[in-house]
């Protein structure tokens, strides 16, 4: 596994971070914070693309496009995977981005309109495609087996671990790259974000009764998956057991989440693993610290769980990393899998008061040692489209 | 009789709804008008752009009628005048 975020530019840094409830979470430094109302984001600290690409790959790839190689190029590392010429047709890779390349696709409008040039970079076009990381990872690594790239808003990465987890399992491919890669902070996206009134002026609490909305992250994270036979032939490190997918739409509203929707894929996720809710002992939740969101959630884990919803630990990683659209489900994977695999469950940091409409064991502030069997992991995407994953500890 | 600004709001929600005028009074509700969040934040988007104004995230969420959205417009309005320089703004 991968991973580049507020937290850190890998893997450990990440999990340091994320064990000791320390949020990346400060004034923006790539906009000027004159021009907006809100101030505070998760980027990801000090990124030097330079420390990663040389200078004329770097202007090939937007943003978003070499956080998703950066976390793919560490979870090939960790995974050990030899990707041999019998192997390379038998690899997928499936990537999340809810907005691709938009930060190009701002510059260029600068250009035109601002600046009046008359003119935009000739890379432009490569680089928004919401596939760049994609293609990427497929060119560094000869991969050539099914490429793709899905987008759905802030449930992107975890389709995308889906779809990979479910080639594998039907025996279409034997292992796949998964994950997501976003890149939030152009203004002009900013500025969109600021006229949809759900930006926090502070920090993100979820589940807290101050909350008052979301804190935009970005980055990439990725996980190697393949069979679990195969894994264990190799010897390799194995994270976790990717059990279940289950997904499902609203039906509802664009923007208002509804508990039903979200209920019944964290139901088709049990179903599609053959779980019990008896046997989930965290959830990492969506949590996105607005209002509607955690009050939704928590009702849709009482609908999905039942009685064990009193007894699971549910806490939002948000509160650390932010909210990454469509990395924000491989990032939370990713936390998820190493939860069962150090026994070490996340906290929901920044947490301050009990609210009602939340009344679940948030894990507030202090991250807590315990070994669980299973664990979820929630995502819910504007557009109503909402995508679950269950992993099994094997430790 | 309706003054001016109020006129002038209620044609800003009538447009960005696609209601008539006719179906809005300074007291109606916006939950009697069917104006949902997403809704919201459109007519603000439009207020703001019709009276050249900036409406902080804490003020429009108190917001549940015309009359309230009026009202805190004409005092956005009357605190712009007394202070021009700085951004229009009131909690």
């Amino acid at each position: 596994m991968g991973v580049i975020s507020a937290l850190g530019n890998n893997r450990e840094e990440f999990w340091t971070a994320l064990i000791n409830g320390r949020s990346g979470i400060r004034a923006m430094q790539r906009v000027d914070l004159k021009e907006i109302r809100f101030q505070n984001g998760a980027e990801v600290w000090g990124y030097d693309p330079l420390r990663y690409f040389e200078a004329k790959q770097a202007s090939l790839l937007d943003r978003f496009a070499q956080y998703g190689v950066v976390a793919a190029r560490e979870a090939i590392e960790d995974s050990g995977l030899v990707i041999s010429s019998a192997m390379k047709d038998r690899m997928a890779i499936v990537t999340g981005s809810c907005v691709g390349g938009q930060a190009t696709e701002d510059e260029g409008f600068v250009s035109l309109y601002k600046n009046n040039t008359g003119r935009v970079n000739p890379f432009t076009i490569p680089k928004i495609m919401a596939n760049g990381a994609a293609s990427r990872i497929s060119l560094e690594h000869g991969i050539t087996g099914p490429t793709y790239t899905v987008a759905t808003a802030c449930s992107s990465a975890n389709h995308a671990i889906g779809q990979a987890f479910w080639m594998i399992r039907n025996g279409q491919v034997e292992a796949a790259i998964t994950g997501g890669s976003e890149a939030v902070f152009s203004f002009g996206f900013l500025k969109a974000w600021e006229a949809m009134r759900v930006i926090s002026p502070d920090t993100c609490r979820p589940f807290s009764k101050e909350r008052k909305g979301l804190i935009l992250g970005e980055g990439g994270a990725m996980l190697v998956l393949e069979t679990l036979e195969a894994a264990q032939a190799r010897g390799a490190r194995i994270y976790a057991e990717l059990a279940g997918f289950g997904m499902s739409s609203d039906a509802h509203h664009v923007t208002q989440p509804s508990s039903d929707g979200a209920a019944r894929a964290i139901a088709c996720a049990l179903n599609d693993g053959g779980l019990r809710p008896e046997q989930i002992g965290y959830i990492n939740a969506h949590g996105t610290a607005t209002p509607a969101n955690d009050a939704t959630e928590t009702l849709a884990i009482r609908t999905a769980l039942g009685p064990q919803a009193d007894r699971v630990a549910v806490s939002s990683t948000k509160s650390m990393h932010g909210h990454a659209l469509g990395a924000a489900g491989a990032i939370e994977a990713v936390a998820t899998a190493l939860a069962l695999h150090r026994g070490i469950l996340p906290p929901t940091a920044n947490y301050t008061t009990p609210d009602p409409a939340c009344d679940l064991d948030v894990i507030p502030n202090a991250a807590r040692a315990l070994q669980v069997e299973c664990a979820l992991s929630n995502s819910f995407a504007f557009g109503g489209l909402n995508a679950v994953l269950a992993f099994r500890s094997l430790g | 009789m309706p003054d001016d600004l109020e006129k002038r709001v209620i044609a800003v929600i009538a447009a960005t709804q696609h209601i008539p005028v006719e179906s809005i009074t300074i007291d109606s509700t916006f939950e009697e008008l069917k104006i949902d969040s997403l809704d919201g934040i459109n007519i603000l988007f439009a207020v703001e752009n019709e009276f050249s104004i900036s409406i902080p995230d804490d003020a429009a969420k108190a917001l549940r009628t015309v009359r309230q959205m009026v009202e805190g417009i004409r005092t956005l309005l009357e605190s712009a005048k007394g202070d021009t320089g700085a951004p229009v703004a009131a909690q």
